[in-house]
């Protein structure tokens, strides 16, 4: 029965060395191993959870992204619509305010041509009347040079204003 | 092709005394040939009886022994001398208090005529250095040198992943919390953590040595009961120590009021069967494991021919790998049921 029956000496250094692995290794292996465990399991979850929060701002910054090209491109369909509006707009008034000024020079070139060719008529008339005097005069002239034809003309004249 | 097999039988042999040889150092000296003439079955008993045992020699090849100090305190005082001088059988060492020879594994006071005095025997307390506090000294370093090196590990690495000794420890630190503590304590585990993993590692080292045929190991500390009781002890102190209202209460005031008589005393003697059931557990399993172990090496001698040692070498291997396992499984249990019982001690509420 020396199998089942506990020597003192055993249980005593059994006792001593357990109290002082405990003591060694709590105080300088246990506590300091736990406290890097559980340190390290905090900055692994800390790790983790930037990452999940980069990853939505990462998202999140996509979208935003996506959101302004999208106005962007919105915005240069805009402006290119307006532009070729506007260039119509100015084609076409060039084109009435050039219709117009040219109507308005035709219309001056005939009054002017219309005003020209009244100068000019009356300027023919004038030489026309001129001529015709000249000529009138030239011929009464020839007419009076003889003067039995004066007295002729003078005793047509008393002649006419007898009958009557 | 007859040298051939002679030559190969020779190697065999001499292959199959070496593994004898690291596999039951301890007991070859009673084994030896000089004992021819006992029932070799008796041979085989008493030496697994001697290896399973404490020893206040230090076999460390064949017979050659370290003598180890024996130190015995009596009404007397102390009285410290080498196991060498009491080593042989019959010799008697004349202390300062009394004289002393040795009788199996006990040293015994023996008086002035030789005979052994079982009256001052009794007075006199064995504290000596035995083969068991050798290994006991050596498991204690073994995990001081282990621990305090991985821990200063953890300081160099601090945040990063662990490596070598660092990283084969750790699963076991985390399983004790995580599997272990927790589950069982709750939030207030941190306390007994030290306490936990102490106890698992001490118990697993001793368990691992004890397996190892040769230096460092081959000593059946966990199988010995003085240190599987202190083991026990100690937990029979932590847990009525830190029990709470509650725990006191469901001892002393069981419900209903009637059943006072028949639970108080049951309640009384399961504080002590825990412990108890611990304490013979660890002690039984690893005991048996050497048992085992040993007297399938000792069929050699039973059977009295070289033969039957395949049969018994290959069995010892099995039994070691089961012992392996046992000696992970045990210490694991042992932690897990000092968890539980400490759990249930500090538990808030039923």
């Amino acid at each position: 029965m020396d199998l089942v029956t506990p020597s003192i000496g055993l249980v005593f250094w059994t006792t001593v060395c357990f109290a002082i692995l405990i003591f060694i290794l709590g105080k300088y292996a246990w506590k300091p191993i736990l406290g890097a465990i559980s340190e390290r399991e905090k900055s692994i979850e800390s790790a983790l959870s930037m990452a999940e929060a980069a990853k939505e701002e990462m998202q999140r910054l996509t979208n935003e992204n996506d959101e302004l090209l999208k106005q962007a491109r919105i915005e240069r369909d805009l402006i290119l619509k307006e532009a070729r509006q506007m260039k119509d707009m100015i084609v076409n008034e060039a084109k009435d305010s050039a219709q117009k000024e040219g109507a308005r020079m035709i219309e001056l070139a005939r009054v002017e041509i219309e005003n020209q060719k009244a100068i000019a008529m009356a300027d023919v008339k004038n030489q026309v009347a001129t001529l015709s005097i000249e000529i009138a005069e030239k011929v009464l002239r020839k007419q009076f040079e003889d003067q039995k034809k004066q007295d002729a003309l003078v005793a047509d004249l008393l002649k006419e204003v007898k009958l009557k | 092709m007859a040298s051939g097999t002679i030559l190969k039988s020779k190697i065999f042999n001499i292959l199959l005394i070496c593994a004898f040889f690291l596999l039951a150092a301890p007991f070859s000296k009673s084994a030896s040939a000089e004992e021819g003439a006992k029932d070799p079955k008796e041979v085989a008993k008493e030496a697994i009886l001697e290896h399973i045992g404490d020893s206040h020699s230090w076999p460390v090849l064949g017979k050659t022994t370290i003598g180890l100090p024996v130190i015995l305190y009596s009404d007397k005082g102390f009285d410290i001398f080498s196991s060498k001088q009491i080593e042989h059988e019959g010799s008697v060492y004349t202390g300062a208090n009394y004289s002393y020879k040795l009788e199996g594994n006990k040293v015994k006071v023996v008086d002035a005529g030789g005979k052994v005095d079982e009256a001052a025997t009794k007075k006199v307390w064995d504290f000596s250095i035995t083969r068991n506090v050798i290994s006991l000294f050596l498991s204690c370093a073994i995990l001081l040198l282990v621990f305090l090196s991985v821990s200063s590990a953890y300081k160099k690495r601090a945040n990063r992943a662990p490596k070598g000794l660092q990283s084969f420890m750790e699963p076991l630190i985390v399983f004790i919390r995580d599997d272990v503590a927790i589950p069982n304590m709750g939030y207030k585990y941190t306390r007994f953590m030290p306490l936990l993993l102490t106890i698992f590692f001490f118990i697993l080292i001793n368990n691992l040595l004890g397996i190892v045929p040769f230096f460092p190991g081959g000593y059946n500390l966990t199988g010995n009961i003085a240190v599987t009781g202190t083991l026990a002890v100690i937990i029979l102190f932590v847990v009525n120590l830190n029990g709470n209202k509650y725990y006191w209460k469901h001892i002393f005031s069981p419900n209903p009021w009637w059943l006072f008589p028949i639970m108080i005393p049951v309640e009384i003697v399961s504080i002590f069967s825990k412990p108890i059931a611990l304490m013979i557990r660890l002690f039984a399993n690893m005991t048996a494991g050497h048992i085992v172990a040993l007297s399938l090496i000792s069929l050699i001698f039973i059977f009295g021919t070289l033969w039957i040692s395949p049969v018994s070498v290959g069995f010892v291997v099995f039994m070691d790998c089961i012992e392996v396992l046992i000696a992970f499984l045990q210490a694991y249990i042992f932690t897990l049921l000092s968890a539980l019982f400490i759990g249930m001690a500090i538990m808030e509420h039923h």
